[in-house]
């Protein structure tokens, strides 16, 4: 191993490292807030480690890790997703369960695995990375010791899950017999591209895929899971877990070249789905009388808009466009995403999440800087200019122009159209006035201030990059290129 | 220096919603008209400091999204000047209007109002079409917040669709916009958002026509036009009364406004292909705002269709392609800007004082208030276009662009001119002729600092009625650079 390769290897190593420690000090000293600062400084060390590893430049390892600037910047974005995450479930779980020590280490694995699954270039690293995710993520969603809610979320999240896994597993299986490798080696070179037991496993491992990111039709489970999992696990569920299966969707599309120009079936088969999501996901999001529901078919919305730029991608002339793209969109949506999920953690009291919509009337009277947080996120997620969903938004129109994917750009129109309507509904509820004095009175809870700070900071953070992109739009660029 | 004034605004209004805390109801309002009359002074003294060589009263350009070309670059010409200083002037007209009938959120409620404000001064300066949709856009969250917040009785149907029609239109032009850059971007290999650079984009005139048309659905959206005008009606008269003195007197002209600097311009050969739909739409929204505003009950609704029908004259004027049209179009603008900004104020007023917005209610009321009647009068004869008031140059001038163009739509516009005599009067006999309304047995009269912008509007309009000539030549040095016309 050289010393360039370490430092490539530097984040994910921290991160390891950092969980077997953190194993063995809360073996010893069953404390919450050790296991807490425990967390935070591993993420911070990873995070830390962040220059060093991109300095390093492109690294590959063994074949199963590859390192380049499209790794790290998903390295970055999980491991500052799990900083926040952490900080809004600190005082979230306390009421919630007897000890929390093992949640923080089982978030430090589920970042690892996420990291991971962004980081591969090799079946064997994806299913390793996705699975270590998931099956951490089943346990974070059960965490909480009382309620139905989260056993039965974490139940069927574990049940649809798996049958997506298993799904994609077959269908790497059925891509191996064909071409003889596990790593995602370009189909050209293979020759054998209309080869109907590698369609198969494509259709197959674009399935598992499909259910991991939610899209329409495999959607199903996700608004059940976002409902019953605990908000801070939801906000990190609806985000890096996404974005990771995301990221190695978009490579494997990238480098096997599933999606160019002799591969129409797939291509429009992403197509389809990518209209269907965005369509349905904002229609029965305007159903929703459940700020976490609402929030999960308006993910489901995202990820079929997201879903353009893989489509651009694949033109080679607008490749690299497509790619900052999908970064600069998912840097937004895990902000924005975080944000909303952030609100309703610091919101939920001792019994219960705030999710009923009608728990948010009148808060900008009530808790205007909790409200100005929300307002931002779901101006955000509306693509509302002043906040990072429009340069995101933005990114996506110019992609779908750049690359003449019309049908796509329509849906995208008509989907953030009806969208409006549901974002604005949350601001609107937010504004009314209280109908009587003693509605205020409920609300003087305790309230956790460093879950606050985190908001706001999340809040910050979405409307600076939503006036000044210049520098993230510059740096993602810089990653994304050629 | 332009920036400068956008940064004060949004920032006035942070200091106006802060201040509410510690400095009482009355603070916010004076922060806002401070503000504005900031704003108004720095307007008029550009005017008379006179334009550089270029025609430019003040102009600034710094990068701000380099990787695309988006640059700050925001200037000052005779038309933005024009629009600048109308803005700040109703800016004032807003806050004062709404001095007492906000009772709560005082704070938040100048907030808004100032964002809306700087917003529109923006997009009547931006010289980037990704600063413009991006100012376009900044407009319409406090515009929403206005109505959603202090809205009346259907206020949340009211601001949806407002934000609704709004914003689906405004997606149109932002892929028009995007289109348009990239289409110059493949033949020039430039990625620019620059107005003037796009100014000279090759396009194929296939493609210019959708283009254009993604720009006409936003611009005709908000002026608005028949048949995308139907949230007007509502969010008019649902708006409290500074909303409502916002909307009808600026954000409708943004919409004109962006169809004479941005669509016209950037696709002069599919406008001129265009120019007889355009002007259908204008004398169908003249004719169709008249009739229906004479068939409305409701003081408030009456005036908001009567905007309908005088937006209709700014769509002939400018589609007629010619001087005199498009200098009518403007005058109108600035005209129905005060007359309409007065009669909503009224409206306000009214409904403060009477907790009703029916014409049945009222009556007679004249003999209670006589000074709101001798204003009513005025702005009433105003709007309807009397000879020596600023509607009736820029209507006149309209229609004369217009008769050189089409004669039979002229005609029918002009028809429309003596519906809107027969719903003014209609309006005015209603309100305050008549047997006196017997319920009504007591309605203070306006005093001191309503009458005083009611007669500095009043005087506007007299001024641009009797001696119109500064503001023809402000337009007239932008049509001219403009360089559409044949």
């Amino acid at each position: 191993m050289t010393a360039a390769l370490i430092s490539a290897l530097l984040p994910l190593l921290v991160l390891a490292g950092g969980i077997v420690v953190l194993l063995v000090v809360v073996a010893w000293l069953r404390s919450d807030v050790v296991a807490f600062a425990g967390a935070l400084v591993v993420l911070g060390a990873a995070i830390a480690a962040m220059p060093l590893a991109l300095a390093a430049g492109v690294q590959d390892v063994d074949g199963l890790l590859d390192i380049d600037g499209y790794a790290l910047f998903f390295q970055g974005l999980f491991a500052v997703a799990a900083v926040a995450t952490a900080v809004l479930s600190y005082r979230y779980l306390k009421p919630r369960a007897a000890h929390a020590q093992e949640f923080y280490i089982l978030l430090l694995v589920a970042t690892l695995g996420a990291a991971v699954t962004a980081s591969t270039d090799h079946f064997a690293g994806f299913l390793l990375g996705i699975e270590v995710l998931s099956i951490s993520l089943y346990a974070m969603i059960a965490y909480p010791q009382e309620g139905r809610g989260p056993l039965e979320a974490a139940a069927k999240y574990l049940v649809l899950s798996g049958a997506g896994t298993s799904t994609m597993l077959f269908g790497m299986a059925l891509i191996y017999v064909v071409t003889g490798t596990l790593e995602f080696a370009p189909a050209a070179d293979i020759g054998t591209n209309q080869h109907l037991l590698l369609a198969v496993g494509q259709a197959m491992l674009l399935i598992g895929v499909f259910f991991k990111l939610s899209l329409v039709p495999f959607h199903m489970w996700t608004p059940d899971v976002y409902q019953g999992a605990p908000a801070p696990v939801t906000g990190f569920v609806a985000t890096v877990s996404k974005a990771a299966v995301f990221a190695v969707l978009m490579r494997y599309a990238l480098d096997v070249g599933v999606l160019d120009a002799d591969a129409d079936v797939l291509r429009n088969v992403i197509v389809v789905v990518a209209v269907l999501s965005m369509i349905a996901g904002n229609l029965l999001a305007l159903l929703q009388i459940n700020i976490k529901r609402l929030l999960a078919y308006s993910s489901i919305a995202h990820m079929g808009y997201l879903l353009i730029a893989v489509v651009v991608a694949a033109t080679p002339e607008v490749r690299s466009f497509g790619v900052e793209t999908a970064l600069v969109y998912l840097a937004g949506y895990v902000v924005m995403t975080l944000a909303a999920f952030g609100v309703v953690t610091v919101l939920s009291n001792a019994e219960e999440d705030a999710e009923e919509l009608t728990a948010y009337d009148g808060l900008f009277w009530r808790r205007p800087v909790l409200a100005a947080v929300l307002a931002a996120a779901a101006l955000s997620l509306a693509g509302i200019p002043l906040t990072v969903g429009f340069i995101a938004k933005f990114y996506l129109v110019a992609a779908g122009v750049d690359g003449a994917a019309w049908i796509l750009v329509w849906a995208l129109i008509v989907g953030s159209a009806i969208g409006i309507y549901y974002y604005l509904r949350i601001v609107f509820s937010m504004t009314k006035r209280p109908e009587t004095e003693t509605e205020t009175e409920i609300e003087s809870l305790p309230i956790a201030w460093e879950g606050v700070v985190a908001v706001v900071m999340l809040g910050v953070s979405i409307v600076v990059l939503g006036v000044f992109p210049a520098p993230v739009v510059d740096f993602v660029g810089a990653l994304a290129g050629p | 220096m332009i920036l400068g004034v956008i940064l004060l605004l949004l920032a006035a209004g942070v200091l106006a919603w802060a201040s509410e805390r510690f400095a009482g109801v009355n603070a916010p309002r004076v922060v806002s008209v401070a503000a504005f009359a900031v704003g108004l002074a720095w307007a008029i003294s550009e005017w008379l400091g006179g334009p550089d060589a270029n025609g430019l009263f003040a102009a600034q350009d710094m990068a701000w999204i380099p990787r695309f070309g988006i640059s700050v670059a925001l200037s000052m010409d005779g038309l933005s000047l024009l629009m600048v200083a109308l803005t700040m002037f109703l800016g004032i007209v807003a806050v004062v209007s709404s001095w007492e009938e906000i009772e709560s959120g005082h704070g938040f409620f100048q907030f808004n109002i100032l964002w809306v404000m700087a917003g529109v001064v923006g997009v009547f300066t931006a010289m980037d079409l990704f600063l413009f949709f991006f100012f376009w856009e900044v407009m319409l969250i406090p515009m929403y917040f206005l109505i959603a917040i202090w809205g009346h009785e259907n206020k949340s149907y009211a601001s949806m669709k407002f934000f609704l029609f709004t914003q689906i239109s405004g997606l149109l032009m932002l892929l028009a916009i995007l289109a348009l850059v990239f289409v110059h971007f493949r033949s020039s290999g430039e990625i620019t958002f620059s107005y003037e650079k796009l100014l000279g984009a090759d396009i194929d005139p296939a493609i210019a026509m959708w283009l254009m048309l993604g720009f006409f659905a936003a611009f005709a959206t908000k002026l608005p036009s028949v048949p995308v005008h139907t949230w007007l009606p509502d969010a008019h008269t649902q708006a409290p009364t500074a909303g409502s003195v916002i909307l009808a007197g600026i954000l409708l002209k943004t919409g004109a406004y962006g169809l004479i600097r941005i669509a016209v311009p950037l696709f002069p050969e599919a406008s001129v292909d265009f120019s007889f739909w355009a002007m259908l739409l204008g004398a169908v929204s003249i004719l169709y705002g008249g009739f229906m505003a004479f068939s409305q009950s409701d003081f408030k609704r009456l005036v908001a269709y009567s905007s309908i029908a005088h937006m209709g004259f700014i769509l002939i004027g400018i589609y007629a392609f010619n001087e005199v049209g498009m200098q009518g179009a403007i005058v109108t603008m600035v005209a129905h800007g005060f007359s309409t900004a007065a009669l909503f104020m009224m409206a306000g007023a009214l409904q403060h004082r009477l907790h009703t917005r029916e014409m049945t209610r009222m009556g007679g009321l004249w003999v209670r208030a006589p000074r709101m009647g001798v204003m009513t009068l005025f702005f009433v004869v105003a709007s309807v276009g009397m000879p020596g008031l600023g509607n009736f140059v820029g209507e006149f001038l309209a229609l004369l662009g217009a008769f050189e163009k089409n004669v039979p739509l002229a005609v029918a516009a002009t028809v429309g001119i003596v519906v809107a005599a027969v719903y003014g009067l209609y309006l005015m006999q209603q309100s305050f002729q008549g047997t006196p309304n017997p319920d009504v047995a007591e309605m203070a009269d306006f005093g001191a600092r309503d009458m005083s912008v009611m007669i500095l509007m009043a005087a506007a309009l007299v001024w641009v009625g009797v001696y119109p000539q500064p503001v023809l030549d402000l337009a007239g040095a932008t049509i001219a650079t403009l360089g559409v016309l044949p």
